[in-house]
């Protein structure tokens, strides 16, 4: 599944709008991750981040504007835009009473994975629970569940992935993973947007850095240059709240 | 300036000369008719059935406008539907009332399970819970969502609630609430009645969106 | 895989996390068997009374226990956010309530195959003939129709268990009349042509509620 980098942005977003009744949760936003790019955004509590996310992944329409994966228009090509996109949040979209095969199974069935067997076993091998897979989920400690959460997003080949604040209830083991399988998918690199309020992390895992304020971007640039402390100083200016 | 006094408030009185007229009508004008029950109760079939009318008209607009918010999430629709809504159900309530003075003298009880006035109920429960639904859905705007699936689903569902009532009811009969013809004098009294209801639903409608509507901009404002 | 293929991957989901739990069923069908068996003691002395209010519980005892399994259908996908889970992925957000659907009328179809029995014996009525068979399974793909829709909206509020039954009880109070009457008259041992008109009712009704819930889901479910 490998992917030519092409002059057509992966995620396109124009003056996207959000609101709910009197509230705005995004107000203009617009940017645009190129292929192989590693976007993380900051922003406090309420700033709209996971709205962006959900808009993006197509779990919520925007209000007003325009959202472009691969080229793709949601209100026509959502399912095709689905195939491309793992999502991992801090709740893990898994089923308790079910096994980790059965969950995993599941989703191979939702996602027409062609090589499920063979695929799930590959995943459960890279996430460390190869020996776990015929447990229910419930029996899980918390990590060893994130960790197949991240099984479940990657299970069919993802080339964009979406991550909503993914470090909250990762164990040490589970992060070690999830950077890993950050990168590289079949030669390709894959696309990476985050929100994270973990600065160090933020910074390390990415190219460049977006920053979300009460709905719009007030700040993007590229990480390369930054360190936590010089990044605190930019939050604080542009939010007014400290990191 | 007077152009626009008159532009806001003809509907409304318009409404109350209608009602005036139909008040006269009903009790001055049109014959006794000595048929079913209660001479003199009689008389509230030209309420009861003009209400009867006006709360199927209600729901039927939130029906429609249900449709419309849920295509353009304007919340103007969203405004009408609650607005007719709210209406509709004190209608209904009033078509119940109605039904159960007339029947009180006329058959003795209260409550007679004839096929409109149960379709009646069944809808009243319907639309109250198409008003409580907003407020179970915690955030307003998921409020107006859920109560529009309602409305699209409670109108589908009058007509079947109203025939498998009438099907029970023909294999039970029991007092009907009206039956027979109407001669000129009852027909007329009838379509004033009518008119009168109608008006006075339009304008109670076009009173309570526009109140809405300021209530839509006060908390909009309160939250800036 | 086909979309009707992902609806009943999700049915097959919902089918294994019942036969593990046995939560749905087991509680919906003790609340079944209760309820006949209450009933047989408020109206109960002689047959003919039973035979004549036999229909009335028999439904009253479906409808209510058909609640109780509706509410639960949505609630395992509240858990782990797992809804959104199902909507990411690609397929027609459609493909949920058709998936959720039918393992609702599973589970319902269950509670009555075997509470019927149960109440054939209680009651003393031939309850296990063919029309009653129709008849339940008619309805309940009606109870299945609306209450997927109703759940998948009730999950969603505060009081959610309150909720339901207030949305759903008006709305298929055609489907009760319609399933009491004809359930009546079959077991008087009324033909096929009698209960014509009560079958059409249930049938009209059940694909009418299908199509509609169908279209009106995706608003449902998506903010």
């Amino acid at each position: 599944m490998g992917e030519t980098a092409s002059p057509v942005p992966v995620i396109q977003v124009e003056d996207i709008r959000k609101t709910y009744g009197h509230h705005a949760a995004l107000k203009k936003v617009t940017f645009r991750a190129e292929a192989g790019e590693s976007i993380v955004i900051f922003g406090p509590n309420g700033a709209g981040k996971t709205t962006l996310i959900k808009i993006i992944a197509t779990i919520i329409r925007p209000t007003a504007g325009k959202v472009l994966v691969n080229g793709l228009d949601p209100e026509t090509d959502a399912e095709a835009i689905r195939r491309r996109i793992g999502v991992i949040t801090h709740q893990t979209f898994l089923y308790g009473n079910l096994t980790a095969y059965e969950n995993l199974v599941f989703y191979a069935r939702l996602y027409d994975v062609a090589d499920a067997e063979t695929r799930i076993r590959e995943m459960a091998e890279v996430v460390g629970l190869s020996t776990r897979l015929e447990d229910r989920v419930a029996t899980f400690s918390r990590g060893m569940q994130q960790r197949l959460s991240i099984a479940r997003a990657l299970l069919h080949r993802p080339t964009i992935l979406l991550l909503d604040e993914p470090e909250t209830g990762l164990d040490q083991q589970a992060i070690t993973i999830l950077r890993e399988a950050m990168k590289l998918e079949a030669g390709v690199r894959r696309t990476i947007l985050m929100t994270t309020h973990n600065m160090e992390r933020g910074l390390e895992m990415s190219d460049r850095l977006l920053i979300l304020t009460r709905g719009t971007i007030c700040h993007d640039c590229s990480t390369a240059e930054l360190d936590v402390p010089a990044l605190r100083e930019i939050y604080e200016t542009h939010t007014g709240v400290s990191a | 300036m007077e152009q626009n006094v008159f532009r806001k408030y003809w509907l409304a009185v318009l409404g109350v000369v209608l009602i005036l007229v139909a008040l006269w009508m009903v009790f001055l004008y049109v014959p006794t008719v000595t048929q079913d029950g209660h001479p003199f109760a009689q008389r509230i079939f030209y309420f009861h059935v003009p209400v009867d009318w006006v709360a199927f008209l209600s729901f039927f607009i939130v029906f429609i406008a249900s449709i419309a918010y849920l295509r353009t999430r304007d919340r103007k629709w969203d405004n009408i539907a609650h607005s007719s809504a709210e209406l509709g159900i004190i209608f209904t309530s009033l078509m119940l009332l109605t039904g159960m003075i007339w029947a009180r003298p006329a058959w003795g009880v209260y409550w007679v399970w004839d096929p409109r006035l149960t379709t009646a109920l069944v809808l009243w429960f319907i639309y109250v819970a198409y008003l409580l639904v907003r407020s179970y859905a915690g955030e307003e705007v998921r409020g107006a969502r859920f109560a529009a699936v309602l409305g699209i689903v409670g109108f589908i569902d009058v007509p079947i609630v109203a025939l498998a009532i009438v099907l029970w009811r023909t294999q039970h009969p029991a007092p009907l609430v009206f039956e027979g013809g109407l001669d000129g004098k009852m027909m007329a009294t009838l379509m004033v009645s009518l008119a009168a209801f109608t008006c006075l639903f339009a304008s109670l409608l076009r009173v309570r969106f526009s109140l809405r509507k300021a209530e839509y901009l006060l908390r909009s404002i309160e939250q800036e | 895989m086909s979309t009707l293929g992902k609806a009943l991957a999700i049915t097959r989901k919902d089918i294994l996390s019942e036969a593990r739990s046995k939560e749905i069923v087991f509680s919906a069908l003790i609340f079944a068997i209760l309820v006949i068996i209450i009933f047989n003691f408020a109206f109960g002395a002689d047959q003919t009374s039973m035979t004549l209010v036999a229909p009335g519980i028999l439904w009253v005892t479906f409808t209510f226990a058909g609640v109780l399994s509706l509410n639960r259908s949505f609630v395992a996908e509240k858990e782990e956010n797992c809804l959104e889970g199902l909507m990411i992925a690609p397929m027609p957000r459609e493909v949920i309530y058709i998936g959720k659907g039918l393992g609702s009328l599973l589970f319902m179809v269950v509670i009555e195959i075997i509470a019927l029995p149960i109440f054939t014996v209680l009651f003393n009525v031939s309850a296990l003939s063919l029309p009653v068979i129709v008849i339940t399974l008619l309805a309940t793909i009606g109870f299945a129709a609306v209450g997927t829709l109703f759940s998948a909206l009730a999950v969603n509020t505060k009081a959610r268990d309150m909720v339901l039954p207030i949305l759903f009880l008006p709305v298929v109070v055609p489907v009760i009349i319609s399933a009491v009457k004809a359930t009546s008259l079959a077991l008087t041992g009324s033909g096929w042509s009698d209960l014509g008109s009560w079958l059409a009712i249930l049938g009209a009704f059940d694909v009418i509620f299908m199509v509609v819930s169908f279209w009106v889901f995706p608003f449902i479910v998506e903010e």
